[in-house]
């Protein structure tokens, strides 16, 4: 099929491309609170339920605890539902983010990655979403404000299909502020990508059911064995989504994005807006005959650890580029990546750099400077941290 | 005894997990007797959680949301939001939540719910302690109580809080007291707030016989009691403006200690203790005959 090309060009922020998203994906029930640098998601949200653009319940509650339980009893209750937040927001939410995926909610939200205080601080880094890897959201980091509004609405196809909640992922500022140009696609083709959710259960008088109760051992197990399955089919549903997505619109991201990896002799791993400069440093030094790749990782969890260890398998070296930390341990995303490939023939030697927390800049400079760290050494090292003042 | 019929229908079974004498299962029992099966039932952490019974089972004939402790108002917005969207503005969706879920850690999520004017009923149903976790007080244990975390050399030292206060602050469109002692006058308030747009709030005090260390056959008596000696007043809150008292009527009130010395969470106390909260009470029921007064 021919990519169908029949959206409108609009230059907006990374957050108003998730507050379209949201709009074309229809939801039904919006339950949201304050913070920087997320707002203006649920600004232009609000404006678009008040002028009447979307049809839509928005529950302007006291906190981000009460947002994410406000969706827990909306999405039970039958509505697509979404919401965004950030930091401290998310971590406030961490109780309800556990209920949400345990009840096999598809919720959706945007979370605008900003560094945990104290120290305050505004700026991006990607601690908080990556302190709710286990509470079964999946997740998935965005390089570019197309890619957001993309995103949100493969979300949920994704979530409605496999019944886990989705949280994508963008950076504070470099993303949430910045204007690009986009495509805002067609309506009518987007409901012909994303059909009105119906559950198969919900909150229903003529079908009366108890939704989340007290579970003994002989059965809890089991309700945890069938969320890790669902995430294992989001893999596959992930890619579906993207496909179908790319016949519609003509847009497709995978689940990871190698460039230029196949003869790379060292690999860069990256997420979020930081792929976009690796990108240029990788097509600079090309240039100049060095053999180096990226590996970009857009969805975190599920972990596509099969896609993880293709892309690296012919490499000699990986270098990831971590925008947080496990404190006592080191970069996450590095930690992912070292487990995907333990068990594989050929492992590549891996590098661990933790750089830009707090929304330092992470320039081509400082990529190349992990690049040639990386080509400099002839045994891998788990945490390196770039440009820290001593 | 005045003429009143209960309603027949039955929505809830008697294969519920309440302990004997429980006046928070009977509460239950009345609440939906008064609603109907066009009900949605959003259950907090609290005694509930169990009573309702476990996966694969229910005790409830109407859909139940078990939501996190601080949820229930919230959850219950929730739900309400999601059925107004989809063209369902009749089902009425009650929160069903504890003293604990709803004098302390849910009061957040209630206080916005209330001054958002969410279209529910919120009712708490009030033994006075985090009797699910095994008695340790919470901001509803009466003033100088026993619980496990108040021991008798050291009872509870501050007054109950004051929840309907709290709640007719908010001007909701509708707040009262209730007990299953007085079930016309339960199932009229249940039912009056069915019939009224916003949050409905009705304070239930819901006696636990293992809580209170009272006999499991009263449940009744105690809840009446409470009542005749003005501990728990019967009374009625329209937009936190128009006070009505229900019960006791009558000038007559019976001492506090009659109510009193029937449980063992209060067997410590001395003559002056007993005065003590003699004076509390007195103090209270004139604030409410001010109120009263006030607002005819």
């Amino acid at each position: 099929m021919t990519p169908t090309l029949t959206g409108t060009k609009k230059v907006v922020t990374g957050n108003h491309a998730v507050s379209y998203g949201a709009m074309l994906a229809r939801v039904q029930v919006i339950s949201a609170y304050p913070i920087t640098p997320q707002t203006q998601i649920v600004e232009l949200l609000s404006e678009m339920c008040a002028n009447g653009t979307l049809r839509a319940k928005f529950i302007k509650v006291e906190s981000e605890h009460s947002a994410m339980a406000a969706l827990v009893g909306a999405a039970s209750a039958g509505a697509r539902t979404f919401t965004a937040t950030s930091a401290h927001g998310l971590a406030l939410m961490h109780e309800m983010l556990h209920w949400a995926a345990g009840a096999r909610l598809p919720i959706v939200m945007a979370n605008v990655n900003r560094a945990m205080g104290p120290p305050w601080s505004v700026w991006t880094d990607q601690n908080d979403s990556l302190s709710q890897r286990d509470v079964g959201w999946m997740q998935v980091y965005c390089e570019s404000n197309q890619e957001v509004l993309d995103t949100v609405i493969q979300a949920y196809k994704v979530a409605e299909t496999v019944l886990m909640p989705a949280m994508l992922v963008l950076d504070a500022f470099v993303l949430s502020h910045t204007a690009e140009q986009i495509e805002i696609p067609d309506q009518a083709l987007v409901d012909r990508y994303l059909p009105p959710y119906q559950p198969v259960y919900k909150l229903d008088v003529s079908d009366p059911r108890s939704f989340g109760a007290l579970a003994p051992p002989d059965l809890y197990m089991e309700l945890r064995y069938k969320m890790h399955k669902a995430m294992e089919d989001a893999l596959t549903e992930w890619a579906r989504a993207d496909e179908e997505y790319y016949e519609l619109f003509g847009r497709r991201y995978g689940l990871i994005e190698p460039y230029r990896a196949d003869d790379a002799d060292l690999i860069l791993v990256t997420s979020g807006t930081v792929t976009s400069t690796a990108r240029d440093v990788i097509d600079e030094l090309r240039a100049a005959g060095r053999r180096v790749g990226l590996l970009k990782i857009r969805v975190f969890r599920p972990f596509p650890a099969q896609l993880v260890r293709e892309a690296l398998a012919n490499a000699q070296k990986v270098a990831v580029i971590d925008r947080n930390i496990s404190f006592g341990m080191g970069g996450i995303f590095a930690q992912e990546i070292k487990s995907a490939l333990y068990n594989a023939p050929d492992r590549p030697l891996i590098f661990g750099f933790v750089a830009g927390l707090g929304g330092r800049d992470i320039t081509p400079t400082v990529i190349r400077e992990i690049i040639e760290y990386t080509e400099s050494r002839d045994e891998p090292e788990d945490l390196i941290w770039v440009g820290v003042k001593r | 005894m005045r003429n009143f019929t209960l309603p027949e229908r039955e929505l809830m079974g008697s294969g519920h997990l309440g302990c004997q004498g429980c006046g928070g299962a009977l509460a239950m029992r009345y609440a939906l007797k008064a609603l109907g099966e066009k009900t949605i039932v959003v259950i907090p952490a609290c005694c509930w959680t169990i009573i309702a019974g476990p996966f694969p089972y229910t005790s409830l004939k109407v859909p139940v949301l078990h939501t996190a402790f601080e949820t229930a108002a919230v959850a219950a917005s929730g739900v309400r939001a999601a059925l107004d969207i989809q063209g369902d503005t009749e089902t009425t969706v009650l929160a069903w939540a504890g003293d604990g879920g709803t004098f302390d850690i849910g009061l957040q999520s209630l206080s916005g719910a209330a001054e958002r004017n969410e279209n529910i009923i919120y009712i708490c149903y009030d033994n006075e302690a985090y009797m699910n976790t095994g008695i340790q007080r919470s901001g509803a244990t009466p003033f100088l109580a026993w619980t496990t975390t108040t021991p008798e050399k050291t009872p509870k030292s501050e007054p109950k809080k004051d929840i309907m206060a709290i709640m007719v602050a908010h001007r909701i469109p509708y707040a009262a007291t209730a007990t299953v002692a007085y079930p016309d006058d339960f199932i009229r308030k249940v039912q009056k707030a069915k019939s009224i747009y916003g949050t409905k709030f009705l304070h239930v005090l819901a006696p636990c016989p293992p809580g209170w260390k009272a006999p499991s056959e009263w449940a009744i008596k105690l809840s009446r009691l409470a009542v005749q000696t003005r501990v728990f007043p019967l009374y009625e809150v329209e937009n936190g403006e128009r006070y009505t008292l229900n019960e006791p009527k009558d000038d007559t009130a019976l001492p506090v200690s009659e109510y009193l010395k029937l449980q063992g969470r209060f067997s410590h106390l001395t003559e002056k203790d007993i005065q003590a909260i003699q004076d509390l009470i007195d103090k209270r029921w004139q604030r409410l005959l001010r109120q009263v007064r006030e607002s005819a």
